[in-house]
């Protein structure tokens, strides 16, 4: 179990979070996707062995979605931030 | 047991114990006895199982796994494969450890009929039946025979009995977790690993010290007179330094991501066990060194021991292991056990000492040894042989974080890559190199003092990366300096000793012999890895700690490569063998009730386990509960039901965003049904949402699905629409809820209201009112149908749950007021038609497949799963909910029955069926392949039985109250 330091509440156990998944491509527009288009926004996923970018959710913490970059392999997380947009200093 | 006669009772009880020693752990004022094998035994407090039985003259403690030899005492301590017993109802206890209680009852594991004469001991004689692989030779094939394998298998197979029970006696729970963050955790207390429990201390980190064994000390509580002072001057340093915890008789398991540390705690009263889940910043490795057994015929004879076996007897229990003893030696610490055995005074009839070329051949006897065949062919009278042949660094935790052994072979032995170890894990003492106590101890102190520097700058750069109230940054102390120089520690040179001239036993656990490995490598097993899994060497209770030093050492030996070449394999978690009890610990888990839950236990609610929470299924009778609620008047307790409190002007587009249906204009006052859909188009969760106010909106889902939509609705808002104001608060809590329901409910709530006009024109059907109840302000009420019923929904502050429903139920009296359960409110909603998602619904309903066509609003700009439900309309063939009518009104078929079609094809299931009181006949929902779920469409039903019964696809879902006109009264 990793740590990951939530810019909210600090460094906290990852048993704390929700592992949403990782982040690929954005959600097509409903009104234009090919059912190819949505599909592979629903289910395709690139899996990478290395640095990725994921969605984590601080379920028993401050409830923010954040977006973690870790590396697969090694479990090093490089940054932790709101997935809002929300900073600090608002 | 039965009483046979095993070996003969000693006849002086304490035969073999010893006058008084220096260093001695056994309080001979103390003195018990306890059973082994159906004889009364004396300890003294302080023995183990093991030293208690052999102070008694006690040879055999078990017999090994597969030719069923009788085994003895091979280290003495938790790893000794020989002495692994049953204690009164517990399974696989380390006889080699484990402390003599008064009383327990200690019996030999897997010996039939008895530990002298055991039947099994028969497959030594059919030895060439058993070579490695012979399970996966043999019982392959025929593959129907498997289970009559299986079943013989099984009582060749080692463990005893396992407790009907996870609690100890007297009730107390046999296991329990706790969780600790400390800054430094040293793993091994010997005199390294205490001086840097100490010197991290000093350094004001706050420090876990878990040692293995009942004490501190490691190998200087059975040195000499030196060793002793250092182990008492290290010892009151302990005790005189604040922030030190020690865990004793206590094992780290595991080490994972990010300094995850398991350790489990084991003998605490009443024999529990604990995990602790230790979140460390600096872990410290002082895991010491083990004793490696030499490979030679005659090997496993109980007799033959480790120099560490006898000087833990010697030494801490005052136990004369022999009379007649031959010493190997090739290490300082067999010099001095030769000499501890002549002060014990046993008779060291000869020292072969491997560093001038000396080597044992083999030993010889069979229930003990008689003599040794040494180097030279000369042989040798004894009843003891004692091996100090070499050391094995345990790097387990080590390797764990990542670190990759390298064999050295000036010292004999695999070490760890200290340079390269990850900052978080340290390693001090013999694992490291060897050295005097001196040099020992001023290794651990600096690693210490080094280790509680990196916890520091760990616990500083967690708290740079997280938020700072304004001011606090200032206050910080300085940061401690970069690193603090930890000295050499130099491995001795030590000759490589690791299989004699001939063969024995490699790993006594599983009884692979160094010939096995042989035949292994020629059968093309050449890889450690291979042959370690093929011969199953090292995969037994010691856990390769013994023996994978040895099964390299001979697979290179037999492939004709270096050990180096050869390499080691893999060490995974747990160190230690740990009870699943342990693992498991105390349940947890949370129950919820609501605030009604007193008065439900006192009128007799059966209850019902729904997730988290404990409801009244009925109160005896759900048929009757059902028919009050259609005649009259009835209340249920739906506090369960998710809340969410909605708040600011986006909240409209929320709504439009998550449910299927069309939410742009509702006006205050008024609530309306929604159905969520995820993004595949699946039923996610439905309810009512009700505008309280302009901005103000309380959202309800199902019971199940309110912390599911709750953190839906904020995964939305902040991943896709974090411009958007809307403010989400749960409420379920907040609020307890009552289900007024039935034909009278309009008078019943009339009473209890203080300020709301609940005639239909005021207060019409998909309405809400916020307003004081029964004296009680700030309550919402929204006018909905779940039961098919005029029915209002009172939610009020929870603390006033219980006196609203009080108040409800005296206030009704005259109106026939009952109280109902889920029971009869699942009737009641089936009788109307009304799915529940997850029941009527699965992992792969649609939203047109659950016959919410007429909700789904495709030209919406966008909701969620939109896409899909447009797809689904477009292709059509799927599911679609139906309500079915047996031909025979009496059945009531099973939920999840299957249906089938006029080809014997399954083509849909029951999903709800109960009987309706109210109609007289069964009445059911059914998904139906959509190709027959047209009205009229007769199916089969498939009974348990094998036979089938007809069924007729109903015009509606609803078979009470067609046109809703209860509900609109």
């Amino acid at each position: 179990m990793i740590v990951l330091t939530c810019p909210w509440c600090g460094a906290r156990d990852s048993e704390e979070f929700g592992y949403v998944g990782e982040l690929g491509a954005r959600r097509p527009d409903p009104k234009a996707a090919t059912p190819a288009q949505w599909r592979s926004y629903l289910y395709q996923r690139a899996n990478i062995a290395g640095w990725t970018s994921e969605r984590w959710y601080h379920r028993m913490g401050c409830r923010r979605f954040l977006t973690v970059e870790r590396d697969t392999t090694t479990n090093e997380v490089r940054s932790v931030l709101d997935a809002g947009g929300l900073a600090e200093d608002q | 047991m039965t009483v046979l006669r095993e070996i003969g009772r000693a006849p002086d009880p304490m035969a073999m114990r010893l006058d008084t020693r220096p260093g001695e752990v056994v309080d001979r004022e103390t003195a018990f006895t306890f059973y082994w094998n159906g004889h009364s035994y004396p300890a003294y407090e302080g023995d183990t199982i093991a030293s208690a039985l052999a102070a008694c003259g006690v040879r055999i403690f078990s017999r090994s796994f597969k030719y069923h030899r009788p085994r003895g005492l091979l280290t003495a301590d938790y790893l000794d494969p020989g002495c692994i017993v049953q204690v009164d109802d517990e399974p696989n206890v380390r006889g080699g450890h484990r402390l003599a209680r008064p009383g327990m009852t200690v019996r030999p594991q897997d010996t039939w009929p008895s530990l002298a004469h055991d039947v099994k001991a028969a497959n030594g004689l059919l030895g060439r039946f058993l070579g490695p692989g012979f399970y996966y030779k043999t019982f392959i094939r025929p593959q129907s025979l498997w289970p009559t394998y299986e079943r013989v298998l099984r009582r060749f197979a080692h463990g005893g009995e396992v407790p009907a029970t996870a609690q100890a006696p007297g009730g107390r729970p046999r296991y329990d977790k706790r969780f600790a963050h400390p800054d430094v955790l040293v793993a091994g207390a010997g005199p390294a690993g205490i001086a840097a429990a100490v010197a991290a201390a000093r350094s004001g980190a706050q420090v876990v010290l878990v040692e293995e064994e009942h004490s501190l000390g490691g190998h200087l509580r059975w040195g000499g007179p030196a060793d002793l002072t250092a182990l008492q001057e290290l010892r009151d340093l302990v005790g005189a330094t604040p922030g030190i915890e020690v865990l004793t008789n206590s094992v780290v398991l595991g080490r994972y991501d990010d300094n995850w540390v398991a350790v489990v705690q084991r003998g605490l009263a009443g024999g529990a066990e604990r995990l602790v889940k230790a979140r460390v910043k600096c872990l410290v490795v002082a895991a010491g060194l083990l004793e490696r057994p030499y490979v030679f015929a005659g090997n496993d004879i109980p007799g033959v021991m480790l120099s560490t076996a006898v000087r833990r007897l010697v030494n801490l229990y005052a136990v004369r292991p022999g009379t007649r003893a031959v010493v190997l030696t090739a290490n300082p610490e067999g010099d001095a056990t030769a000499e501890d055995l002549t002060t014990a005074g046993v008779q060291v009839v000869h020292v072969e000492d491997a560093r001038r070329g000396g080597d044992v051949v083999r030993a010889f006897g069979r229930s003990g040894v008689t003599a040794v065949e040494v180097a030279g062919g000369r042989r040798l009278e004894c009843d003891l042989l004692v091996t100090s042949v070499g050391w094995t660094a345990p790097v387990s935790l080590l390797t764990m974080a990542g670190n990759i052994p390298r064999y050295d072979e000036r010292c004999a032995r695999f070490r760890p890559d200290v340079a390269r170890l990850p900052s978080g894990v340290m390693a001090t003492g013999g694992i490291v190199g060897d050295g005097s106590t001196a040099e020992l101890v001023a290794h651990g102190e600096a690693t210490g003092r080094e280790a509680a520097n990196r916890a520091d700058r760990l616990a500083r750069e967690w708290r740079t990366m997280a938020p700072q109230g304004s001011g606090e940054g200032a206050a910080r102390p300085a940061p401690r300096p970069e690193s603090a120089r930890i000295p050499e520690l130099a491995p001795q040179p030590h000759p490589e000793l690791f299989r004699g001239a001939t063969h024995g036993i490699v790993d006594f656990s599983e009884d692979v012999s160094s010939k096995d490995l042989f035949t292994a490598v020629a059968e093309g097993y050449r890889y450690v890895e291979l042959a370690k899994r093929y011969t199953t060497a090292t995969m037994g209770p010691a856990q390769g700690k013994l023996e994978t030093v040895n099964v390299v050492a001979i697979v290179a030996e037999a492939t004709g490569r270096t050990i180096a070449e050869t390499g080691t394999t893999t060490w995974r978690p747990p160190y230690a063998p740990v009870t699943l009890g342990a693992l498991a610990g105390r349940s947890r888990e949370p129950r919820r009730v609501t605030p009604m839950q007193p008065w439900h236990e006192l009128h007799g609610a059966v209850p019902l386990v729904a997730g988290a929470w404990i409801r009244p299924d009925h109160y005896g009778d759900p048929e009757s509960e059902v028919l009050a609620v259609r005649e009259r008047v009835g209340i249920i307790d739906v506090t369960p039901i998710g809340k969410i409190d909605l708040r600011g002007p986006d909240v409209p587009r929320l709504l439009n965003l998550l449910y299927v249906n069309r939410w742009s204009k509702l006006d205050v006052g008024r609530v309306r049904y929604g159905v969520m859909c995820a993004e595949d188009g699946v039923v996610l969760d439905d309810g009512v949402t009700g505008r309280l106010d302009i901005d103000h909106y309380l959202m309800s889902t199902t019971s199940s699905g309110a912390a599911t939509v709750w953190e839906w609705a904020e995964r939305w808002l902040q991943t896709e629409h974090p411009d958007w104001q809307v403010q989400v608060t749960p409420v379920t809590t907040a609020y307890a809820s009552v289900n007024v329901a039935g034909p009278r409910s309009r008078e019943l709530v009339q009473r209890v209201v203080d300020d709301i006009d609940v005639s239909s024109e005021a207060f019409p059907y998909m309405a809400v009112r916020v307003g004081q109840v029964a004296g009680v302000a700030g309550c919402v009420l929204w006018r909905i149908g779940f039961t098919g019923e005029l029915s209002y929904e009172l939610h009020i502050p929870a603390s006033y749950g219980l006196h609203l429903w009080e108040r409800l139920l005296e206030q009704g009296r005259d109106l026939g007021v009952r109280p109902f359960g889920v029971e009869a409110q699942r009737i009641l909603r089936l009788e109307k038609g009304h799915l529940i998602v997850g029941q009527d619904t699965d992992g792969l309903t649609r939203a047109f497949s659950a016959g919410l066509a007429g909700l789904v609003k495709l030209d919406k700009d966008d909701f969620v799963g939109m896409p899909e439900l447009g797809w689904q309309r477009e292709s059509g063939d799927d599911v679609r909910l139906v309500a079915l009518r047996t031909a025979d009104p009496a059945l009531v078929p099973h939920e999840g029955t299957q249906l089938i079609d006029g080809n014997d094809r399954i083509c849909g299931r029951i999903t709800s069926s109960r009987m309706s009181p109210t109609l007289g006949r069964s009445v059911c929902l059914a998904q139906v392949a959509e190709h027959l779920a047209q009205p009229g469409t007769e199916v089969a039903i498939r009974l348990t039985d094998g036979g089938t019964a007809v069924a007729t696809v109903s015009e509606h879902l609803a078979q009470v109250d067609l046109q809703g006109v209860r509900l609109r009264g």
